[in-house]
């Protein structure tokens, strides 16, 4: 499944505020989603997820910045273009045509005070600007039977809709461009469960109908562990390990990814114990030295307090299309 | 719908309880409106005359307090108000028909014009926060704190005194006869300008300092970064969405301060003399003309009740929230 990139993201860096007072909340992140991928990205609420998906797309609300990095978007025939250097225009046109997003608020995602037809049209009508009112509104109604509501909904308010339907609105109306990307930031965590798994289940169809690739935010492994291709987890900012979903699931090797994995009921296969991760994440402000889990990781000894590892092959795995920030697993290379 | 009517009701409760108030207000003060006349006419009134006065006025004792009150009733549904004693014999409606127009004009024109810039400046100022617009926000402040009858009485003695280019009073000059002509109603603007000016100096800035912090609150919500998101352009975004949104509380608002037209302009109308209805409470105050001041005091509070209904409207318009509650 894994073919070109879509979405290639180089040495994110993102603060928020400015000198001194400046947070770190994304550190030197580099991933790639792959085209027809549906990645995830999991890790405890803070850990910089939703910071991470807001600066690639230029999103982050003052006081956020994007110190450095870059992001390039491959449209797959034309050059690839960077994100961080697009004009203003350029980015206006590039937004929701090519990277959609699901945000983690979804259910305030809707302006109260226009109707469903509104909020799903004016997109179209911004970007295709050539098509007739008659033409977006039959757009809209495709889309809304897509996430299976009925056509009726068109005229309604967000506030006459329950959860759950304003969700699918969402997910209908980050597919209205047809974009190659569609982030989802949390896009479930406000439902229950039953009607998450409806939605991921629906996410998935359309994905395999339509062919889109997916950036899947959440704090919960085990739906990621069910849904996705590949999994990154993030931790103080950083991304600590990033593998095959599968893989990672039978054979974690970051402690942390671990810990995670111990701290939600799983689905499917065999039950785990639960244990959690002792201890609470860290302050950004004062991040320990060295790797950032080392106070909390039960596996932590002599190098992981003094240097940060970076993200590597793990150690005699070099074949395994995974990396991993962990000393236990990066000693020889990193060392050197 | 059902709300509407609750609504209503409780609007029509609190028009008649004022109407009500207004009926028994003036047969609780003591003294006797008559009497003052009386004494105001210096003995040139006969007795029966000075009888007759006392039914002109509802104030004859000779009928039971029940049948006065329903008699007040029946005057007031056919727009008979009394009559003025600063006026005798002119009916109280028709003083009120008189100064009515002026003060609409000026604090109605006044109001909209301050509450369209204000709200428009607001906009500006909170979607361009952090820049230039910031500069904005100091001068509003300023403004707003100024008390509007020392800016009144500075306006008269810069612009007005001694030769200035307005007149200090007046809603029209002596010499030209009131008319739908030019020279009327040029005049009457020429009057009109330093009150309008001072008036939108002190109430626009209330506009702009609250849409600008409705901005500013409504700029945080998720629908507007989704908004940025999508790719709309950004005027787009900051009237369809985060305009929109913010203008709610203050387009209500709004309406409420349409019935604070008739009421709220005592100050400028005794600063500047100018022949309006709050000129005309003032001036019936101080000669204790008691059917005048009841009349306005009527207008008042009718008025305030039905820019609240309006108010009440422009919401249900407005916010599709509101609209099948209750
Ligand atoms: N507006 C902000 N100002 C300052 N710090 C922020 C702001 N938004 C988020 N942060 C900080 O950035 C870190 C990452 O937040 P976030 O990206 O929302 O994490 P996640 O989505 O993984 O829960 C958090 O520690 C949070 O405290
Ligand atoms: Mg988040």
């Amino acid at each position: 499944m894994s073919g070109e990139p879509v979405l290639d993201i180089r040495g994110l860096s993102v603060d928020y505020g400015l000198g001194d007072a400046a947070v770190h909340a994304v550190r030197d992140v580099s991933l790639t989603l792959h085209r027809g991928e549906v990645l995830g990205l999991a890790g405890e609420s803070g850990s910089g997820k939703s910071t991470l998906a807001y600066g690639m797309l230029r999103l982050l609300p003052p006081p956020g910045v994007v110190r450095s990095g870059q992001v390039f978007y491959h449209p797959g025939d034309d050059e690839p273009v960077e994100l961080m250097s697009l004009s203003a225009k350029r980015l206006r046109r590039f937004r929701w045509a090519e990277v959609a997003i699901v945000f983690q608020g979804a259910m305030n995602s809707l302006n109260p005070v226009h109707t469903v037809a509104t909020q799903l049209t004016d997109v179209i009508a911004a970007h295709e600007p050539r098509t007739t009112p008659a033409a977006r509104r039959a757009r809209a109604v495709e889309l809304l039977t897509l996430v299976g509501i009925n056509a009726d909904r068109l005229g309604s308010f967000p506030h006459q809709l329950s959860g759950g339907m304003r969700q699918r609105v969402m997910i209908a109306m980050a597919l209205a461009l047809e974009p190659r990307v569609v982030v989802m930031d949390e896009p479930t965590t406000a439902l229950d469960v039953v009607m998450q798994r409806q939605i991921l289940a629906k996410l998935v169809e359309l994905r395999e109908r339509i062919g889109f690739s997916v950036l899947f935010i959440t704090h919960d492994l085990s739906l990621l562990v069910e849904f996705s291709d590949r999994i990154a987890i993030m931790y103080g900012g950083r991304i600590v390990e990033d593998a095959p979903a599968g893989q990672l699931y039978r054979d974690s090797l970051h402690p942390y990814s671990d810990g995670l994995l111990h701290s939600f009921p799983a689905l499917r296969g065999p039950r785990r114990e639960l244990t959690g991760i002792p201890g609470s994440p860290p302050d950004l402000r004062a991040m320990p030295s060295g790797c950032a889990f080392h106070p909390r990781c039960p596996k932590a000894f002599d190098p992981c307090a003094e240097r940060t590892p970076t993200l590597l092959a793990p150690d005699g795995r070099e074949d395994q299309n995974r990396t991993v920030a962990c000393w236990l697993h990066t000693a020889d290379r990193a060392m050197t | 719908m059902s709300y509407l009517l609750r609504r209503i009701g409780f609007y029509a409760f609190t028009a008649w309880a004022a109407i009500t108030i207004n009926f028994f207000l003036p047969r609780a003060i003591p003294g006797d409106p008559v009497q003052s006349l009386i004494a105001r006419a210096q003995g040139q009134l006969s007795t029966d005359a000075i009888q007759s006065l006392y039914i002109l006025f509802g104030l004859d004792d000779e009928q039971s307090l029940v049948s006065q009150y329903f008699e007040y009733w029946g005057q007031l549904l056919s727009g008979d108000l009394g009559l003025s004693f600063t006026f005798f014999p002119s009916p109280v409606s028709d003083v009120i028909a008189d100064s009515l127009p002026w003060t609409l004009a000026l604090v109605g024109f006044t109001t909209v014009i301050s509450f369209l810039l204000g709200t428009a400046l607001g906009v500006v100022a909170g979607w361009w926060r952090g820049t230039w617009a910031d500069l904005l926000m100091p001068v509003t402040t300023f403004l707003s704190s100024i008390p509007y009858f020392w800016l009144g009485l500075i306006a008269i003695t810069l612009f007005a005194d001694q030769g200035g280019a307005f007149p200090s009073s007046g809603g029209y000059d002596p010499g030209v006869v009131p008319g739908w002509d030019l020279d009327f109603i040029g005049s009457a603007i020429h009057h009109s300008l330093l009150p309008a000016i001072t008036i939108l100096i002190t109430s626009m800035s209330g506009w702009v300092l609250s849409m600008r912090n409705m901005m500013l609150t409504v700029a945080a919500e998720d629908y507007i970064t989704v908004a940025h998101a999508k790719g709309l352009s950004q005027r787009r975004v900051m009237v369809s969405y985060a305009a929109r949104n913010a203008l709610l509380p203050n387009v209500s608002a709004f309406a409420l301060s349409l019935g604070l037209i008739v009421g709220g302009t005592l100050l400028v109308e005794i600063v500047f003399s100018y022949p309006g209805i709050g000129f005309q409470l003032f001036s019936a105050v101080g000669a204790k003309d008691y059917p005048l001041i009841q009349g306005i005091f009527l207008i008042i509070t009718l008025s305030v009740l039905v820019a609240n209904l309006v108010a009440d409207l422009v919401y249900l318009l407005l916010d599709p929230r509101t609209r099948k509650e209750g």
